[in-house]
């Protein structure tokens, strides 16, 4: 071999070598973000965790405290929103991979929704803030609880859509081909042929809401005491710990870190969930 | 009877997909009618005034305008990169049993809500780089020529790199999931040839993959910068919220998302309110037409795939 070619196919060779440490030093930058930020809530929010904090409501500054009010306030809105949210997503998915006749609303629908589905959730609060808060000119739990059902449908809209398209056609044939109308063999077939999908992206969806904190402080604001009233304002996890540690208090940053250490935790193993159960979905199909 | 029930459900159905297409358009509406008075009162003076004035009701969204392009801007020369590095990783590099865990950890990133990022970021990360990354940078590229005024400023912490180091953080699974997705899709055949004519793995990459995914990369990327723009509560507590406009980097700073965030509550007159809607009527149009572009650019792979 010639020395000139003999170098230039070194000089590839070193490229290439270069370039895959770079890319196991960018997945160690990732890792390395991930495992100091677990770490820190962790850390802290192990700390901070006592059992005040199921009974205490949130206290004025300089008192001990617990988040009682705040996660009740949180459990109600993602409950409201996910009962509001999951009919009409399944209901939207299952009219685009099922029922759509328009080729073009189909697409646009399924666009929008991919939009809607990052659109910034601060955007979502100033709209529920204008359509729900100002015309009653107050704060309430329904408010933040329709600002999450918004955040929610999306994820729900989306996986419904994907989850039926992968039930097969086969199945979709043999239920029609008995003469049992379309409504049927969508609701007694194809959505239990589905579910686990479905359920899937409901708890992705939960995942979601669950700590979000922008469009909760312009609708359900914050409540320092215990209210389950849903027409005035109401506390929760997100908007506390946001509250708590801007503030300059040390006994209320711990609280902060004990909210954020539930709301990851929660977070997290709710994604896993629904990782897990997709995963076993493709598994069994193959 | 069977046929009436039948399109009963189909008109059900139809409702709730349309029902999603007026929320997006009632979205839009609501910012232009909520931030009409701020519009009306103020005109074009508004996108390029400075002036942010309770008291005298002045208000300018130059600042808010400014701090969210320099954050995301930071965010995405950090975040495409490293994304293509973790995309290039799982697709070609790493052993196959090693591909799904790290995928899954990646992942993980995004699901850490954006208030863990704020809470970290504030307590670990901003003390973090007052007292070590900050006085370097001073030293070393504060002195550069050209760029150095971008580097020079009190170590605070808070401030504009802060801001864009953890927003890179928040976008990198976002990029390096889509990438990963759409280097997946390019046929075998194609980087098999590739290599069969003695490429390196990094050639068969950058020549083949690469290239053959462009626009999806593209579309990703501009996904990843919708997410940056848009992100309030991490960059709220890193920023500084300071209507202040600096052209160095460390010093504290304000974004659209960031203002709203933390001023909403206190608006205590009309027009102010008015004009933190009109902020938001700015970043739904920014972030709807980042958005529109990423997923046209998207879902040109999506129907290639479906031809295969």
């Amino acid at each position: 071999m010639k020395p000139a070619l003999h170098k230039h196919i070194l000089r590839r060779k070193i490229r290439d070598r270069f370039a895959k440490t770079l890319s196991a030093a960018a997945v160690g930058f990732a890792l390395f973000w991930l495992s100091w930020i677990l770490w820190v809530t962790l850390a802290h929010g192990l700390t901070a965790l006592k059992p005040e904090l199921l009974t205490h409501m949130t206290p004025p500054p300089g008192e001990e405290g617990g988040l009682a009010n705040a996660l009740f306030g949180s459990l109600t809105m993602s409950f409201l929103a996910i009962v509001m949210a999951v009919p009409i997503g399944i209901a939207a998915g299952t009219y685009l991979a099922e029922t759509a006749q328009w080729r073009a609303l189909r697409e646009s629908v399924r666009f929008v929704n991919d939009i809607l589905l990052s659109a910034p959730s601060i955007i979502i609060g100033l709209f529920v803030y204008t359509l729900l808060v100002r015309p009653f000119s107050h704060f309430s739990g329904w408010a933040g609880a329709v600002a999450l059902a918004l955040i929610a449908l999306p994820v729900v809209v989306r996986t419904t859509d994907e989850m039926l398209r992968l039930v097969p056609a086969a199945m979709r044939e043999a239920a029609l081909s008995l003469g049992i109308p379309q409504w049927k063999v969508t609701t007694h077939v194809l959505y239990r042929a589905a579910l686990p999908g479905i359920i899937t992206g409901i708890m992705l969806a939960l995942a979601r809401i669950s700590g979000e904190t922008a469009p909760l402080l312009f609708t359900a604001l914050n409540n320092q005491y215990w209210s389950t009233d849903l027409g005035a304002p109401l506390a929760s996890v997100p908007v506390v710990i946001f509250q708590y540690a801007m503030s300059p208090y040390e006994e209320w940053h711990a609280l902060a870190w004990a909210g954020a250490f539930a709301i990851t935790l929660l977070v997290l193993v709710l994604s896993l969930i629904a990782r897990s159960v997709v995963a076993k979905r493709r598994i069994s199909h193959e | 009877m069977d046929a009436r029930a039948d399109r009963f459900f189909r008109r059900c159905v139809a409702g709730a997909a349309i029902f999603v297409l007026v929320a997006l358009a009632l979205i839009g509406a609501s910012m232009i009618w909520g931030g009409r008075a701020a519009f009306e009162t103020f005109g074009w003076h508004f996108l390029v005034s400075t002036e942010w004035d309770a008291v005298n009701k002045d208000f300018g969204a130059l600042v808010p305008i400014y701090g969210t392009l320099v954050t995301a801007a930071i965010a995405m020369l950090i975040a495409v990169p490293v994304s293509f590095g973790i995309a290039f990783f799982l697709t070609e590099v790493a052993p196959q049993w090693l591909r799904t865990p790290i995928a899954a950890a990646v992942e993980l990133l995004a699901g850490v809500p954006s208030i863990i990022y704020g809470m970290w970021g504030l307590f670990v990360f901003v003390p973090f780089m007052a007292d070590n990354a900050l006085p370097w940078i001073n030293d070393n590229l504060g002195s550069l020529p050209g760029v150095g005024a971008l580097f020079q400023g009190p170590p605070l912490g808070i401030g504009m790199l802060s801001a864009g180091i953890v927003l890179s953080i928040m976008i990198i699974p976002f990029i390096s999931s889509i990438m990963r997705d759409v280097f997946l899709s390019v046929p075998r055949g194609l980087k098999e040839s590739a290599y069969a004519l003695g490429a390196t793995t990094f050639e068969v990459v950058w020549d083949v993959v690469l290239p053959y995914t462009r626009t999806a990369v593209v579309g990703g990327i501009f996904l990843g910068l919708g997410r940056a723009l848009g992100e309030t509560m991490a960059v709220t507590f890193v920023l500084g919220n300071a209507h202040q406009l600096s052209a160095s980097l460390l010093m504290p700073g304000n974004s659209i998302a960031a203002t709203i965030a933390n001023e909403f509550t206190e608006a205590d007159s009309d027009l102010y309110l008015s004009s933190l809607i009109a902020l938001g009527f700015l970043l739904f149009v920014v972030t709807f037409v980042v958005l529109l572009i990423a997923r046209l650019m998207l879902r040109g792979v999506a129907r290639k795939e479906g031809q295969r």
